[in-house]
């Protein structure tokens, strides 16, 4: 059964190209590359037609539901079945049904498939039953009793004594550093867990198969990765196992990992049942069993001298992991990396760990550890901005990056280094100087109406401002930057060895086939422009295979924004030789003699396969070393609005600013950037999945909040190339930097508008209100800013 | 079916995107049930399932209503409109064409709903403003574009006199 044809065919060849006249082209930009050409998903997505999982229709398909822990600690002693419920009509598997290892594959094998003796998290499942129908699968579910010893949980991260992983990377001379310090910036910050709420739930339809094996179509980020757990879970060879991805309604990570157990579980419960069985989350099934970003406590002390040089950082990182490490390690080592910000600075520490709590699992999201530990850095440099009384743009003018300058990990920055641009173009966009001289002023009158009132005048005023005054909030601006190393980290592509194909079929046509999957971004238009422009052929003449593992080859996970650079950069080296191979036959340009070619000789197929960036040398065992072959760069400028009275923040206008090498599609990219500006301002303001006693709090879309159109401040994205040479295309991943920026640009506008720093994210209302009553900020804030009183304090 | 409690079946006679439609349901089927699971009409998607979303947007009189929640015997004797009604004979609407002009979707999963909210927002009124179009569009829930590029399809829409 294949709900879609094998071949995507761009049905949209008749739709105009969407340029207009008098859009800029940049000079890098070919026939096709660098053009705004229309999605390929278009008409599918705009009529209703594209299949999702849940649209795929099976008769007879039946209903699996799964039975889930409701203790974040225990031990499993049994589960019983209700004596007085009819069993025979539903199928119930448990851990005993695994027919191979009971583990969900992923760097370490500690997650079950199902849970035995023990319970590590609410929402841990235990059970699967399938029914013919859904009131069956669910009654049957409210009659298993798990029998249970309820264990103390480990519920908080800096008490926990287990460690999924722990990094930690040095360079230069920490003391001599802080020796040559004149002020030693430090603090505290907290960041929350947050939800990746891609609108469509997770899901997955499995096939039973006459040869005994079984086929999925899921939604999905990776199938390879859902494939390689099945094998192991369900020990089925190759030839019996198929993953397909259906139309995905969005992933931001949250469909990097997670799948991979469903599958196993929908597998097996279409197996027992010799019935094809759906598995379709409702969205209370998905907050509260789904993974999150990892929240984290960071402390940082920076050394700068009173000239403005940054000269040390001190840096240490706790990831709270949840009950099982699913990615922890590589989410950590992201993280670290990525930690100091995208700074010069001689000496350096940087001590990460991720540990266990007994919460549901934290994983992959849009990021990946980078927002986390940028957001602490960017704060750090805000602040040190402050206590030199230098403008943070200047501050970050002499900091930045640039050529020739040495990461955290000793990785010479050799090129396609964009800091600096990307800050100029912020700050003339936004006009972050004449903002900040006006936000300056509207401070300094406020402050002069407080004193009024702390002399005896104006008193009938609670904060002495005037009441136009009052009825206007304070308005901030503040900037940021981030740095993001495109595609696996350290020695990670190598390791992945990614494949794809690029072909002339014997009928002629052009078919490219990856694993790359189509999640929303645009991966299935990118990488059609990027063939079609090496083939010298119109963009509508290149198919995409379907996303199915027995049709494309492994070209590696959908993540770590590296599907353009990484398969993007392979797809462009198998086309250059697919065409000098038929243009060697022929003798004639290939987009004249390909077809031809085809029907003469048959078909022409190239594989090519990953052997790695040129001079990018990567130690896993000190995580030293050229960290990635290339990092993106970014600035963002933030503009808000802050209620004084009741704390409510209103982000009016974001300016960022991302290199991304070469820009494919400038539409699509901008549309990358505009989405994760928004995350990145939810994660700032308002998102947080709060967890206690090891239970999700708000596990509705009614109160976890995510930002909608009102909440949407005017987003400019400005499209920065500073080329990759690695890269045959010279193209550098784009998917996550933009999330990364916006928090800290908007934390610090917030600054700038109430005089409060707030370290915790999300900055809600009552955090503000909280740093604004109290005075504490203020002091510590006139010590920080006072380098004598500085000095003192630290020798 | 293994159940063995007996429903009531009740009648539903509206029409689906101008067609007549006469079905014998179940009182708690919802319109957005009934639309996908009765009719084959998938485009119409389910995703907070609480009326928060707004990903299951459908037009009952031309006004925009959650089918999530909506009982589907509410439309009876009614005018149901959902994304596969908008195209006629293969030509897109101006709506949609401005989608696609301005990458105004990436997932998908959101769009049929912000269609169907625009088009009844379009409908009721010529001259639009940008807060109009965000007002209009406050209940619908976009996780991929930022929202930018939807409102500006909506107000290119509008000018192209939708």
């Amino acid at each position: 059964m294949s709900p879609r044809a094998a071949v995507e065919r761009p049905a949209e060849a008749s739709l105009r190209t969407v340029q207009a006249p008098d859009e800029p082209r940049s000079p890098l930009a070919g026939a096709i590359v660098g053009r705004s050409v229309p999605r390929r998903d278009a008409l599918a997505k705009l009529t209703g037609r594209a299949r999702y999982v849940a649209d795929l229709d099976l008769p007879g398909a039946w209903h699996g539901v799964i039975v889930r822990a409701t203790e974040p600690h225990a031990r499993l002693l049994g589960i019983d079945l209700d004596p007085a419920f009819d069993w025979s009509q539903v199928v119930v598997l448990t851990a005993n049904d695994v027919p191979g290892d009971n583990v969900v594959q992923f760097a370490v094998d500690d997650q079950p498939v199902l849970a035995i003796d023990e319970i590590r998290h609410v929402g841990e499942p235990v059970a699967l039953i399938a029914a013919p129908d859904l009131p069956t699968a669910e009654a049957a579910r409210d009659r298993v009793r798990l029998r249970t010893e309820p264990l103390p949980p480990v519920l908080d991260p800096l008490a926990s004594d287990v460690a999924f992983a722990r990094y930690e990377i040095a360079k230069g001379d920490l003391e001599a550093g802080f020796a040559a310090a004149d002020l030693v910036i430090e603090g505290t910050y907290t960041v929350g867990r947050q939800e990746q709420l891609y609108l469509e739930t997770q899901g997955m339809l499995a096939v039973p198969r006459e040869d005994g094996g079984v086929t999925v179509h899921g939604s999905l980020q990776c199938p390879y990765y859902v494939h390689a757990a099945m094998r192991r879970a369900l020990a089925l060879d190759d030839a019996r196992l198929s993953v397909i991805q259906s139309e995905t309604g969005g992933g931001f990570g949250g469909k990097e990992e997670f799948p991979s157990g469903l599958a196993i579980q929908a597998a097996l419960l279409a197996i027992k049942s010799g019935h094809p069985v759906r598995m379709i989350f409702g969205r209370h099934e998905d907050l509260v069993a789904t993974t999150k970003r990892h929240p984290a406590v960071l402390r940082h002390r920076w050394g700068v001298t009173r000239d403005g040089r940054l000269v040390a950082q001190d840096i240490d990182v706790v990831m709270d992991g949840g009950a099982y490490a699913t990615l922890s390690g590589v989410v950590l080592s992201r993280g670290t990396i990525h930690a100091g910000g995208p700074y010069a600075c001689p000496n350096v520490r940087i001590r990460t760990r991720a540990v266990m709590t007994h919460t549901p699992p934290s994983g992959a999201f849009r990021g990946f550890g980078a927002p986390q530990t940028e957001f602490a850095a960017e704060m750090q440099a805000n602040r040190a901005a402050e206590a030199l009384g230098l403008s943070p743009a200047e501050l970050r003018r002499r900091w930045a990056y640039g050529i020739g300058d040495v990461t955290a990990t000793g990785q010479v920055l050799r090129e396609s280094v964009a800091a600096r641009s990307v800050l100029e173009r912020a700050v003339e966009a936004s006009g972050f100087e004449e903002a900040r001289a006006a936000t300056a002023q509207a401070r300094a009158r406020r402050a002069a109406d407080d004193r009024a009132v702390g002399d005896g005048g104006r008193a009938d005023h609670p904060r002495g401002r005037d009441e136009a005054e009052r009825e206007h909030p304070a308005h901030g601006i503040g900037v940021a930057m981030a740095w993001h190393g495109a595609g696996f980290t350290g020695s990670g592509e190598e390791h992945l060895a990614s494949v794809v194909r690029v072909e002339v079929t014997a009928d002629g046509r052009i078919v490219l086939a990856t694993d790359s999957t189509e999640i929303g971004q645009g991966a299935r238009t990118v990488l059609a422009q990027l063939v079609a422009e090496e083939l010298g052929v119109g963009f509508e003449l290149v198919e995409v295979a379907e996303t199915d593992t027995s049709i494309v080859p492994n070209s590696g996970p959908t993540v770590a924004s590296r599907t353009t650079m990484v398969v993007g950069g392979l797809l462009v080296t198998a086309a250059r030789r697919l065409r000098a191979e038929v243009e060697e036959r022929t003798e004639r340009p290939f987009a004249a003699s390909y077809a031809e070619d085809a029907h003469a000789n048959g078909p022409t197929r190239i594989v090519e396969r990953f052997a790695g960036y040129p001079g990018v040398e990567w130690d896993d065992a000190t995580h030293l070393g050229d960290a990635y072959p290339a990092y993106g760069w970014a600035a963002a400028v933030a503009e808000v609005d802050v209620d004084l009275d009741t704390g409510e923040v209103a982000v009016r206008r974001i300016v960022s600013v991302d290199d991304v090498g070469r820009t494919v599609n400038p539409l699509l990219a901008t549309g990358q950037i505009e989405g994760g500006t928004l995350q990145g301002v939810g994660y700032a303001t308002i998102e947080e999945a709060r967890v206690e006693g090891g239970r999700l709090l708000n596990d509705r879309l009614a109160t976890y909040i995510v930002p909608t159109a009102l909440d949407a401040p005017r987003i400019d994205a400005i499209l920065v190339e500073e080329p990759f040479a690695g890269a045959p295309h010279r193209a550098k991943g784009l998917g996550e930097i933009p999330m990364d920026v916006p928090a800290a640009a908007v934390v610090a506008a917030i600054h700038d508008a109430t005089g409060a720093w707030i370290h915790d994210l999300p900055a809600s209302p009552e955090r503000i209100l909280g740093a604004l009553q109290s005075k504490e900020h203020e002091v510590s804030e006139r010590t920080a800013a006072d380098p004598e009183a500085t000095e003192e304090a630290v020798r | 079916m293994p159940e063995s409690r007996t429903i009531q079946l009740v009648d539903l006679a509206c029409t689906v995107n101008g067609r007549n439609v006469a079905l014998r349901i179940e009182p708690r089927e919802t319109l957005a049930d009934v639309l996908r699971e009765r009719l084959g009409l998938t485009g119409t998607k389910v995703s907070c399932d609480a009326q928060v979303c707004g990903a299951c947007t459908v037009l009952l009189d031309g006004q925009p209503v959650s089918s999530c929640t909506l009982l589907a015997v509410e439309a009876s004797g009614r005018a149901v409109r959902t994304v596969e009604g908008l195209a006629r004979d293969g030509s897109l609407t101006p709506l949609q064409e401005a989608f696609i002009e301005h990458a105004a979707f990436q997932c998908g999963f959101c769009t049929s709903g912000m269609l169907m909210a625009a088009t009844a927002l379009l409908e009721e009124q010529r001259h639009l403003s940008r807060e109009d179009v965000v007002h209009a569009l406050e209940g619908n829930v976009c996780r991929c574009t930022g929202y930018v590029p939807i409102v500006d399809a909506v107000l290119a829409a509008a000018e192209a006199g939708q």
